[in-house]
């Protein structure tokens, strides 16, 4: 999926490269050392069954949960962390706030900020966070809702759109922020059935435009047709790993196998 | 009923709305920065702040307002050596201070409690999303935290300030001639007390009535997303022809 430009720095440092991520929630392991590398223009699929540990795993790329161990490095930046009262912390709140406006996220309740219009949540991080000229913000913002098909929304709240609309308005703020790297947390799961093409169609012409994309789902169609590596978690670590053509087609594990059987 | 008496206790009594006001809005001012100041030392999660945070409002909420201007004006009194030497009496000898310092320092305890329940009633997942986007420290507070806990808050916070309003009359035990102090007189003047009560009540009334108007076009003006959307955009333009 990588496009011409961006395949010469791929060789050399990856995008995203988690190690040994260790993650526990009490006496619950949920991470047991999961190791994960996203070349640049990389459009990876992790799925599993519930408590597998997927949302878990992309939520420690941008430390909205602090793993316990391993490593977590962003275009060749690692994150320290350091031990607190309550386990890991990271040890740079400047550094993971950097870090987090090249990572962007979009979440499965969309969370879009309810006071704000929708051009106003685009232009929020652009602004306030990267401190980008308003004018040039507001520009470019209108052509990414354009892009993704709501412009005539702008000035609407997140209240006032349907879910799907609300979830493409929350692309177009990852969006907003250039990332490098974009985190999908589950974003068709909260959405009526007929709204989910609409979203998905989003994220295919954003795969296309060789973006790096980590996407937890369960549309084994998107896995399928758009990704090119899945990543089967379970139990919180890799049981299955490959493009998707080889773990579709001959899925060695058979945990993997039930997997997609009831997801057909 | 006597028409026109009350209509000479109004226009008497109406010179008082000034004062009233000016006690009312004062204390609210400066209640409204020292409730903030107590929600977030009572959120801070550091138990040297959270505690007499916590003591404080058990304090103030817990004991009558009227006993708490008494022990301000009265009481500190006794101690004017002491004030002097600290340079306060000069802030304490006023019975005006003293009725501000203790409507300010009762508003601040119910306050704060509002404004926790605002800040606390954040939709996590709001919060979630402006970290995810860089944000964390003052930032997230003033564009995002703030902003969400405010809108809540204000309901509560409007009843606030019309119980501050109501609760000046209290001033006037201390000397403050503010609408109750001024119909308490003109009681010992006349002995007319159901006439000069109710042209006071009437008062209140309308001052509260104004108050509320405000509110809540405040309310309106800070909810858009709470109503139905405008129609589409068009229509609106046509509709200004």
């Amino acid at each position: 999926m990588s496009n011409g430009v961006s395949s010469l720095s791929s060789q050399t440092v990856p995008a995203v490269s988690i190690t040994n991520l260790r993650k526990n929630f009490g006496s619950l392991e949920v991470l047991k050392g999961v190791s994960l590398k996203a070349n640049e223009g990389d459009v990876i699929s992790i799925l599993g069954a519930s408590g597998s540990g997927k949302s878990t795993m992309l939520r420690c790329i941008n430390m909205l949960e602090v793993p316990d161990g391993g490593d977590v490095t962003i275009g060749g930046e690692t994150i320290k962390l350091k031990a607190g009262r309550k386990g890991m912390v990271p040890a740079d709140q400047r550094q993971v706030d950097r870090i987090r406006s090249r990572v962007a996220m979009v979440f499965q309740s969309f969370n879009l900020w309810s006071h704000m219009t929708i051009l106003e949540n685009v232009i929020e991080a652009p602004v306030h966070v990267q401190k980008r000229p308003k004018a040039e913000c507001i520009a470019e913002a209108e052509e990414l809702l354009a892009k993704v098909g709501i412009a005539d929304k702008r000035n609407q709240y997140p209240s006032h759109l349907s879910g799907g609309q609300q979830q493409r308005a929350a692309i177009a703020r990852a969006l907003a922020m250039r990332p490098d790297v974009m985190l999908f947390d589950e974003p068709t799961s909260a959405l009526d059935p007929e709204l989910v093409g609409e979203v998905l169609r989003v994220m295919r012409s954003l795969a296309e435009e060789g973006r790096t994309m980590l996407v937890v789902t369960h549309e084994m169609g998107f896995a399928r047709d758009v990704s090119n590596r899945v990543v089967f978690l379970h139990k919180g670590v890799v049981e299955e790993e490959g493009p998707p053509a080889e773990v579709f087609g001959a899925p060695k594990s058979e945990r993997f196998k039930q997997f997609i059987s009831s997801h057909r | 009923m006597d028409f026109a008496f009350m209509q000479e206790a109004f226009l008497r009594l109406i010179g008082g709305i000034p004062l009233t006001l000016n006690l009312a809005f004062t204390s609210i001012a400066f209640g409204a920065v020292f409730a903030m100041l107590l929600a977030l030392m009572r959120m801070s999660n550091i138990k040297l702040l959270d505690w007499p945070a916590q003591a404080y409002v058990f304090v103030f909420r817990g004991t009558p307002l009227l006993v708490q201007i008494f022990l301000i004006y009265y009481g500190l009194g006794q101690f004017r050596p002491t004030l002097d030497a600290l340079g306060l009496w000069g802030f304490f000898r006023e019975p005006y201070w003293c009725a501000v310092l203790a409507l300010t320092m009762n508003t601040a305890a119910y306050g704060s409690e509002i404004i926790r329940g605002g800040l606390q009633a954040v939709p996590h997942h709001q919060v979630e999303a402006a970290r995810a986007c860089g944000m964390s420290g003052f930032l997230l507070f003033r564009r995002i935290i703030f902003p969400i806990a405010v809108r809540q808050a204000l309901p509560a916070y409007g009843s606030e300030i019309i119980l501050m309003v109501k609760a000046t009359s209290l001033a006037s035990v201390i000397t403050m001639m503010e609408v109750t102090g001024l119909a308490a007189k003109m009681i010992s003047q006349t002995f007319r007390a159901v006439e000069v009560f109710i042209v006071a009540g009437a008062i209140y009334l309308v001052l509260n009535f104004i108050i509320t108007r405000i509110i809540m076009a405040i309310e309106w003006w800070l909810s858009p997303h709470l109503r139905r959307p405008p129609a589409i955009e068009p229509r609106l333009e046509a509709a200004h022809v």
